[in-house]
């Protein structure tokens, strides 16, 4: 038993169909929450099962170029993290308590 | 071992993730959040980027979710929200529907892709193999100074912009009364 875990690696595939079924999470999370911030944090999880699955075919394909992607990809979500609550933080002053469904008509 | 490692890991992102989207209070998804952080940086070592792992770790685990705390405790949503109440009587179906969708497609075409022909690239230098430690560091700080320096300048704007974009946003537009005793405070 303990020889037959010891010869399973993990390939490539398992990494991707792992990072698919995080994706998945993620959507879910962002379609069904309405809390703003919690809709935020499914964003990331979406954008961390995609750089996992960039990281797991640089080492598949031999490519560093699929790392220095990831690289990029964290800089623009963390930008991207600022000023999504830059905003949030704007809307809740306005309207506290507010939910995904009380901003969707973008009027003042 | 890799399988064992790949398998915790796996089910700290699981977990992690489920408990983002299922939590009702904001602090509680925030810290599944970061269980779910620290298995993607676990696995990125699996995969021989290890630069990435500790960016991961500082700037997603530290940075990101503290700044996202920070916002909760700032706009005092730290209680918990009801979430077994539906708004609207067919989002759930159909956000499961979607899920399993998009989770059932792309499992489907990675496992069908499963033996396609990998394109090699260069070649990424694994520590284990070369016996020198700081490869991946150094290969990846060849990529990013080398082929990507005009995207890494470029980011330098991106990320000021975002600075500037935020304090222009939160910023409190003065109201009437402010400005009447600024005014005054100015007179006297």
């Amino acid at each position: 038993m303990t020889a037959m875990i010891a010869s399973l690696t993990p390939t490539t595939t398992w990494y991707l169909v792992l990072a698919a079924v995080l994706f998945g999470i993620g959507t879910v999370g962002v379609l069904v929450r309405r809390n703003p911030l919690v809709m935020f944090m499914c964003i990331e999880l979406m954008l961390n099962a995609v750089n996992l699955s960039f990281v797991a075919l640089a080492k598949r394909l031999g490519d560093i170029g699929g790392q220095t992607t990831v690289f990029f990809v964290m800089v623009v979500a963390a930008a991207e993290v600022v000023v999504g609550l830059g905003i949030i933080v704007a809307i809740m002053r306005r309207r506290p308590g507010a939910t995904a469904d009380d901003i969707s008509v973008l009027k003042g | 071992m890799e399988f064992v490692v790949f398998v915790l890991a796996s089910a700290m992102i699981l977990v992690g993730a489920v408990g983002v989207i299922v939590r009702s209070h904001p602090v509680h998804a925030a810290l599944s959040l970061i269980l779910t952080l620290f298995g993607v940086a676990v696995l990125f070592v699996a995969q021989e980027a290890h630069f990435l792992a500790v960016v991961q770790v500082i700037v997603y685990a530290g940075a990101i979710v503290v700044l996202f705390l920070f916002v909760i405790m700032l706009l005092g949503v730290d209680r918990t929200e009801d979430i077994t109440a539906e708004p609207f009587r067919i989002q759930r179906p159909l956000a499961a529907i979607i899920g399993v969708g998009v989770v059932g497609l792309v499992a489907a075409s990675v496992v069908a892709a499963r033996n396609a022909v990998a394109l090699r690239g260069d070649g990424l230098s694994i520590a284990e193999e070369t016996g020198d430690h700081d490869s991946n560091i150094r290969q990846l700080a060849r990529s990013i100074f080398g082929d990507y320096v005009v995207a890494f300048e470029i980011t330098s704007v991106l990320l000021v912009v975002a600075v500037v974009g935020t304090v222009v946003l939160t910023r409190r537009m003065r109201s009437s009364d402010d400005s009447s005793t600024g005014s005054r405070a100015q007179g006297a």
